[in-house]
């Protein structure tokens, strides 16, 4: 094979992360993405490859950098929410719950049961979504078409469950400091039941078409294997985690929102491979399902937001009858409300791990800094890691099975 | 504060020069530059805190000491415990040991502090920008970094405008 001519240009400033033989032209850099279908939006990979053999990955990211942090440095706390669904719009209310819960752990208000219940049954229905979105598009990049349209025909019902809520489909900020936004339809119920009803069914139909089928088995068995030790040394958590065998659930072992009352296991697994994630994540579907189910039956009836009107903006019907109520709502969507001064840091368990929240106050109406621990940020550091040795073709399942999302990643 | 959070604190207050502070039970402890690295080494072998949440950086200006304060979330599998170090560092260019070595994740969290705040990392084995473009210019989460808007283009100022936009040219 002729040499491959390495330019200076394309090796400008990142030289120490490519072999000897790079430098001497060896080997092949290849450039996949940020314009590749199967790298999930835009994320770059420089390659160096011996032939088919992936020897060193290196990602580029921050194409879909959008300022978010900075952006809501200049916005009040609740203002600044709707920025937040924004981040990855594949989680758009776990990122609004944890925000929420960094506000209320800052200013310590509280939030009815009624509204926790709510938030549970949305951030799991969010959760199978997504997991859903990740199910499909990590079979189309192996080539297993068909398994797409199934989750999105699912996906769907879901998504409606949230447009009826929120009144959008994907970023509705429905949750808010304090609670929700208004309470759920009476239709509610009934949409949740039925989704619980026909989903288990839908699962297995995934199922019947992936997890005994040889093309599958042979593209993500012994593909990506990550030990327990990387796991824990590289900071991964969510399903990457549990599929390496350590039982990491936040919302087990810190629990927000009142997931101390409900029963569900947390699925792990030892094969540390592709195949284990897929297994853990599908049975994360079915443990999302116990819990709706659980939330919806035990779900109490009353508020669905805090009383503290120096926080909460009063309901509609109250302004017209009470002057104070009418000042404080003047207030509050002026000027803002004001927290005590201080930092805090918030964390929940998104579809793909630890999803956390630094806030501090600096005691005027905006916040001082906010700062996103994205999971998706974390776990696509061990891609490298995952990559080394495997042919491109396998990086392809590689990136489907660490599930980034790059609103995720580059905030 | 809880038997473990005690425990943390006595060990580290023994060796090093701390001061810690408690905000709605999180144990925030600030700790000095040059002790970062060894502090880290004592909570991952000695403690248990395997793991690195988070790591970032939040400015002060226009404080000068300190101008910022460099944020880790450590967190304990074994224990269930998270703690917050914090560290104060004076002036426009600081900089401080990475802990790179102990946890490898920090590479990432602390590109991306070099890239938004200008927060230089000895030891880093690769700081480059991460998010920003490669040539970009100053540290734009820094206070004194302004937010940047669009401006409206009409037709008598359109060529004015369209003169100095940022665009990829050639």
């Amino acid at each position: 094979m002729e040499s491959f001519e390495v330019t200076e240009n394309m090796l400008d400033g990142i030289s120490h992360l490519v072999s000897e033989q790079a430098i001497k032209g060896e080997t092949v850099l290849l450039n996949m993405g940020p314009q590749h279908p199967s790298t999930h939006g835009v994320l770059r990979l420089l390659l160096e490859l011996d032939g088919e053999q992936v020897i060193n990955c290196i990602p580029d990211i921050g194409f879909l950098h959008t300022g978010i942090e900075k952006n809501m440095e200049a916005k009040t706390y609740e203002k600044a929410a709707v920025m937040t669904d924004r981040l990855d719009y594949l989680n758009t209310v776990g990122n609004n719950l944890v925000y929420c819960l960094a506000i209320e752990k800052l200013i310590d208000l509280d939030v009815p049961p009624r509204a926790q219940a709510l938030r549970v049954i949305l951030v799991e229905l969010q959760r199978i979504a997504s997991h859903l979105v990740w199910l499909g598009t990590h079979a189309l990049d192996l080539a297993a078409m068909s398994v797409f349209l199934y989750c999105f025909r699912e996906r769907e019902l879901i998504l409606d469950i949230l447009e009826m809520v929120g009144g959008q489909r994907m970023m509705a900020t429905c949750i808010r400091p304090g609670g929700l936004w208004r309470d759920v339809p009476p239709a509610f119920d009934e949409t949740v039941r039925y989704f619980l009803k026909v989903f288990p069914a839908r699962i297995k139909e995934y199922e019947d078409m992936l997890t005994k089928n040889p093309l599958f088995l042979e593209r993500t068995k012994k593909i990506g294997i990550l030990s327990k030790e990387d796991a824990i040394r590289w900071g991964i958590t969510g399903p990457i985690l549990r599929a390496s065998g350590v039982a990491h659930d936040l919302r087990k072992v810190k629990p927000y929102s009142g997931y101390e009352q409900y029963d569900f296991e947390i699925p792990t697994h030892t094969d540390s491979d592709t195949y284990a994630r897929y297994l853990v994540r599908m049975e994360e579907m079915r443990q999302s399902l116990r819990i709706i189910q659980q939330a919806l039956d035990t779900c109490p009836e009353g508020a669905v937001r805090s009383n503290d009107r120096k926080y909460v903006p009063p309901p509609r019907a109250e302004i017209g009858v009470s002057m104070e109520a009418l000042i404080h709502h003047f207030k509050l969507w002026t000027e803002g409300f004001i927290p005590p001064k201080g930092a805090v840091y918030a964390a929940v368990e998104s579809p793909r791990g630890e999803l956390g929240v630094y806030l501090e106050s600096d005691g005027s109406p905006k916040p001082y800094r906010v700062h996103w621990r994205t999971p998706s940020f974390v776990n696509l550091q061990v891609l490298p890691l995952l990559a080394k040795g495997h042919l491109v073709a396998d990086l392809v399942a590689l990136i489907g099975t660490v599930d980034v999302v790059l609103g995720d990643v580059d905030r | 504060m809880n038997d473990m959070y005690q425990k943390v604190v006595n060990v580290l207050t023994e060796r090093f020069d701390i001061q810690t502070s408690q905000f709605r039970e999180e144990v925030s402890v600030v700790v000095r530059p040059a002790h970062i690295v060894d502090i880290c080494r004592l909570l991952r072998d000695e403690l248990g805190f395997e793991m690195l949440e988070d790591e970032t950086a939040v400015d002060y200006w226009p404080e000068e000491s300190p101008r910022f304060h460099i944020i880790y979330q450590i967190y304990s599998y074994q224990h269930n415990t998270r703690i917050c170090l914090r560290v104060p560092l004076n002036g426009n260019a600081p900089s401080l040991p990475t802990i790179e070595t102990i946890y490898p994740n920090a590479n990432w969290h602390e590109r991306e502090i070099w890239d938004f705040f200008g927060i230089h990392f000895e030891g880093h084995s690769d700081l480059r920008r991460i998010l920003m473009p490669h040539d970009w210019e100053g540290y734009p989460m820094r206070k004194d970094y302004p937010l940047g808007y669009e401006e409206v283009m009409f037709s008598f100022n359109f060529d004015e405008i369209d003169g100095r936009k940022p665009y990829a040219r050639d």
